[in-house]
Parts: structure tokens; sequence; C-alpha cells
């Protein structure tokens, strides 16, 4: 079953003088239960997707539909069964965490026992601090509260902005992991993110850029059809190198990842020719052939 | 050798009430250095930065920030360094030419500095079409850079930079990093933060705090080693999931 239809959606913004095309054309579906991301930097158009999806905003051109709603006409049942955690943290901060989880909890007519099972990996960890204030917690906590609070009605659908921006490695793993495991209480999931990694942990993703999609399929899908031979290279002075890779004519791209460059040459060289290729430009240069990940190729996509 | 280090740091303190936010850390900077600050959240990365630019009063320890000492010179700290973060770094409904005036009055630049100076950004960043818009209509990868080269308008001996890359699009965020590397080359050390790992191998030396504490300081080649991680990732997860603050 189709949890989510987006048909040709398209979105402006009129500013001083110019229009900022938030979506241009944007179609695609997520199946019921999967976990789908929509991946690009600030500026791709994924909040106001999100917001045309929440029933929040309403959109220029196309249609959308959420569990089988019409996000114009049946917006109210979409409210009913939709959760949604914006990127801004946005529950009441002068009330505690358990009055906030219980106002949400009225507001859908349904109590915290109600849906306990559901939410009890997420606020266990925040449960120790029920009497604190929401203003009063840390910024890891006021997530989980958040989420708490967007799955205490039990939605079909669950959409999360940017959950992630800004919260450490470590933080971050761990909230994937409360996401995979939402995911067996068969959730649709939502989620946007600009870290390109965790596009890898999402069943299928949509690339995102300037109010595009670029490309939309799972995370194997997408590094598989990049084509041409990669290459990770490293020496002793990493700037050096990658000035003197630059400065090469033979080399289409050079990007620094982490400590390699990543490299792709002009012709599609095998493993002896590209070695040979490198070797040119300094004996000390260490190079090896790659799969490509997910930012080489949003990145790829970029350039097209 | 008072003016071997860009910043030197000697048990720097800050306590708020009861909660210790920075547990006497001690570390040096190089002059033309790029350091990258690593922390979990609520580590205390913040407060230390804070600290280090004049804004906060520590509570104890001993602190040089470009030659000056952090308790009696905190003045002229401030007219050394540059600054510029994610969330905070230039006037959206000021246009291009009016940030970079804007900047450069405050940093006492003469009006000749600033036509030479603006020209030259203008120039470098291809802003040519831009200059007399206003900020909030650049996309904001150019928004970043833009801002990292008004940080660095006055020619400051040290530029602190918080979480610079955030949110913005794989490509800008490397060219981002080409600037950073740029202005290293030329003398400037460069104070960084970040949540990326991959950039954490960008820095000649990175510490990573946790709960107020910095619990490593070394060069990312060292630091995995002695971690025996084949990623900068895997030493920060080793080290901050300890972490006993509630983040």
């Amino acid at each position: 079953m189709i949890a989510v239809k987006v048909n040709n959606v398209s979105k402006t913004f009129k500013a001083e003088k110019s229009i900022v095309k938030a979506l241009q054309d944007i179609s695609f579906e997520v199946e019921q239960g999967e976990l789908f991301g929509l991946i690009g930097p600030d500026g791709s158009g994924k909040t106001t997707l999100f917001r045309i999806l929440t029933t929040l905003m309403l959109a220029n051109e196309g249609e959308a539909t959420v569990d089988g709603f019409d996000v114009v006409n049946q917006y109210k049942e979409i409210r009913k069964r939709v959760g949604y955690m914006p990127g801004r943290f946005s529950l009441y901060q002068d009330l505690t965490v358990e009055e906030n989880l219980a106002f949400f909890a009225t507001l859908f007519n349904t109590s915290l026992e109600e849906n306990y099972d559901l939410i009890k990996a997420i606020y266990h960890q925040i449960e120790p601090f029920k009497k604190r204030r929401a203003g009063a917690l840390s910024g890891g906590m006021k997530q989980k509260l958040a989420l708490s609070c967007a799955l205490i009605h039990r939605p079909s659908v669950l959409f999360l902005d940017e959950p992630t921006t800004g919260v450490d490695a470590v933080s971050r793993k761990e909230f994937w992991e409360l996401l995979r495991d939402l995911q067996r209480h068969k959730i649709t999931i939502i989620v946007s993110t600009p870290y390109m990694d965790e596009a890898s942990l999402c069943d299928r993703v949509a690339l995102m850029q300037e109010g595009r999609i670029l490309e939309i399929n799972s995370p194997k899908g997408i590094t598989e059809n990049f084509r041409k031979p990669l290459w990770s290279v490293r020496a002793t002075n990493m700037y050096q190198l990658m000035n003197d890779l630059k400065a090469n004519e033979n080399i289409l791209t050079c990007y620094p990842f982490g400590q390699y460059h990543h490299v792709t040459f002009k012709e599609n060289l095998n493993e002896e020719e590209a070695k040979r290729q490198i070797a040119k430009i300094s004996a000390e240069i260490e190079i090896s052939k790659i799969t490509a990940t997910i930012e080489d190729c949003f990145m790829e996509l970029m350039r097209q | 050798m008072k003016n071997a280090f860009a910043i030197s740091v000697q048990d720097l303190t800050k306590r708020f009430n009861d909660f210790t936010a920075v547990n006497a850390i001690t570390f040096n900077v190089k002059q033309g250095e790029i350091f990258g600050f690593l922390g979990a959240n609520g580590a205390g990365k913040t407060t230390a930065m804070r600290m280090l630019c004049g804004l906060s009063f520590p509570t104890s320890g001993q602190a040089m920030v470009a030659g000056f000492d952090l308790y009696k010179e905190a003045e002229k700290i401030k007219k050394s360094i540059g600054y510029m973060s994610q969330k905070f770094s230039l006037y959206e409904d000021l246009t291009i030419r009016e940030n970079i005036r804007f900047y450069g009055g405050i940093y006492g630049l003469t009006d000749g500095e600033i036509k030479s100076k603006t020209a030259f950004m203008v120039e470098h960043l291809h802003l040519e079409e831009q200059v007399d818009k206003l900020v909030k209509s650049l996309p904001l990868g150019w928004r970043q850079k833009l801002s990292f080269s008004v940080a660095m308008l006055h020619q400051p001996k040290i530029v602190f930079l918080d979480e610079p890359t955030g949110g913005v699009d794989p490509i800008t965020r490397r060219e981002f990093w080409t600037m950073i590397y740029e202005a290293a080359n030329a003398g400037t050390t460069v104070f960084v933060t970040t949540h990326y790992m991959d950039e954490a191998e960008y820095c000649d030396r990175v510490s990573i705090m946790v709960d107020g504490r910095i619990d490593a300081l070394d060069t990312p080649l060292e630091l995995k080693n002695r971690f025996n991680a084949t990623s900068m990732e895997e030493v920060f997860v080793q080290l901050a999931r300890n972490a006993k603050r509630g983040e």
C-alpha cells in the first residue's frame, strides 16, 4: 500500500523583486512501513515539502495524498493520523515533560498509558526528568520528548524534519537506532537530513537540491549508479596533493573525503593505468579503487 | 616565549552555580594551525569558546589569546580575532556591500581599506552581480563563504569558526575547507568546531571534549593509532559514548 503519494508538486514564494522556487515539480511515492529519507542541504525544499504533506501549507501546483487522503480536501483526516516533528523545537517550554505529553495525548483523545508500548523505548530515557520543564532540558532530551509527543497518538505516518541537525555523532547513531526500532510498529517514517552518511540508514531516499529531486532509489541503488571508476588517494601533504591533482589535466574531479581525496579521471582507466598516471605526480601517493558513497553520488548529480 | 602559541590555556574552568561547564582544560594552539575543537553536545565547547573570545569570564585558570591575557585584555583579544558561526554571521536585511562596510567599520578599517577589501572579496567570490542585493537572497553556501571572508576582513591572528559548514551542500562544504586551508597557509590560526567527522581529518590537531574535560588531543593520525580506530568517527564514538552528562 502507498502511504504517501506526491504528484508534480510545485511551490513558489514571492520575495522582494524575485520569486523563490522552493519546490519544482516533485513526484514520489512512499510505501507503507518504509523508512524514507529526504537528503539535501539547507534550501533544498525539504521543510516546504513536509509542510505541504502535513497540511500546513498549500502547494501552487500538483496533488498529494497521505494515507490515501488528499492534502487539500481531506486535511482534517490527515491531521488525525500523522505525527510531525518540526526542525525547530516547538513544544511548550513552560510545561513539564509529562504535562507536554498529557497535552498532546488529550488533543488526540488518547493517553500516555494507551500508547506506552510504542514510545516506551524513547520515553524511558527521559522519564526520570518528567517533572522538569521542557525548556530546562538538554538538547538531546528535548529531541526525545519531541519524538514522544509526535508519537503519542500512534500516527500511521511520522514526519521528522532534520531531527539530527547539530547533533553529535554518538547521539545521531542512537537516534537512528530508535527509528529502526519504530519501524517494527509498522509506522511509515519520512525523515529529512543534511548529513549524507545517514542516507545509508534509510530504505529509500530522495536526494534533493534547490527544490528538485536529483534521484530516488535505495541507498545501494544510488551508489551503484555511480558509473565512473572512483579512486581514493592519499599522501603525506594532503593540501599539496589536492593542488597537484586539480592542476593535472587527466583528472576530472578531486574532492577531499576525510583522510583521502576521491578522484575521477576524464577517461575510464583500469587500475594499472590509474596507478601510472598518479605515479607521474609523485611516487609517494597511495591509490586504491573504491565504491562511491552517497556523498560522491550527490556531488556527481550536482555537477550534471 | 610568550608569543609562541596563538592560544595558550591552563586549567581554564567555568562554573555556573554548582555545574562545572568547563573543567580545568589545558592546551596550546600553534600559530597557523588548524585546530579542531570537537565534543558531544553539552560537553562544554560553546562555553569554552565564549571564554576564549573574551565574551564570558572564566571562574579560574589562565589563558592567553593572540598574545593577550583573557582577564586583563579581553578588548584587545576581540580586536585580534575573527568569529563566524552557522547560526549568525551576516545581517540578512543589509546588502553584501553594506555588510562588508558595517563589519569593516566595527573593526576600524578606513574607508579606503573597506573599498579595496570589498572589491577584492567581490572578485574572489564571484559576487559581481550580487553585491548590491540583500544577503538573504544569497544561497546558504555562498553566504557561509562570504561570512568567512567577512570574519577575516580585519586580518585577525585567529579565526573562530563554530560549526561553519552545518547544512551546507557537499561541494560548498569542501570549497569552504579550501578557504580554511588558504587562511592557515597564510598564517592565520583556525579554531573550528564541527559535527562532520570527515572534517576532523582536515585539522592539524584535534581535541575532544567530554563532560567539560579535554579527554584527547593530538593529530588525527595519532588519535586513530592510540584508539586503534580506522577513522576519526570511531575515535569520537569511543570517547563520547562514555559521557555522563544527560544529552
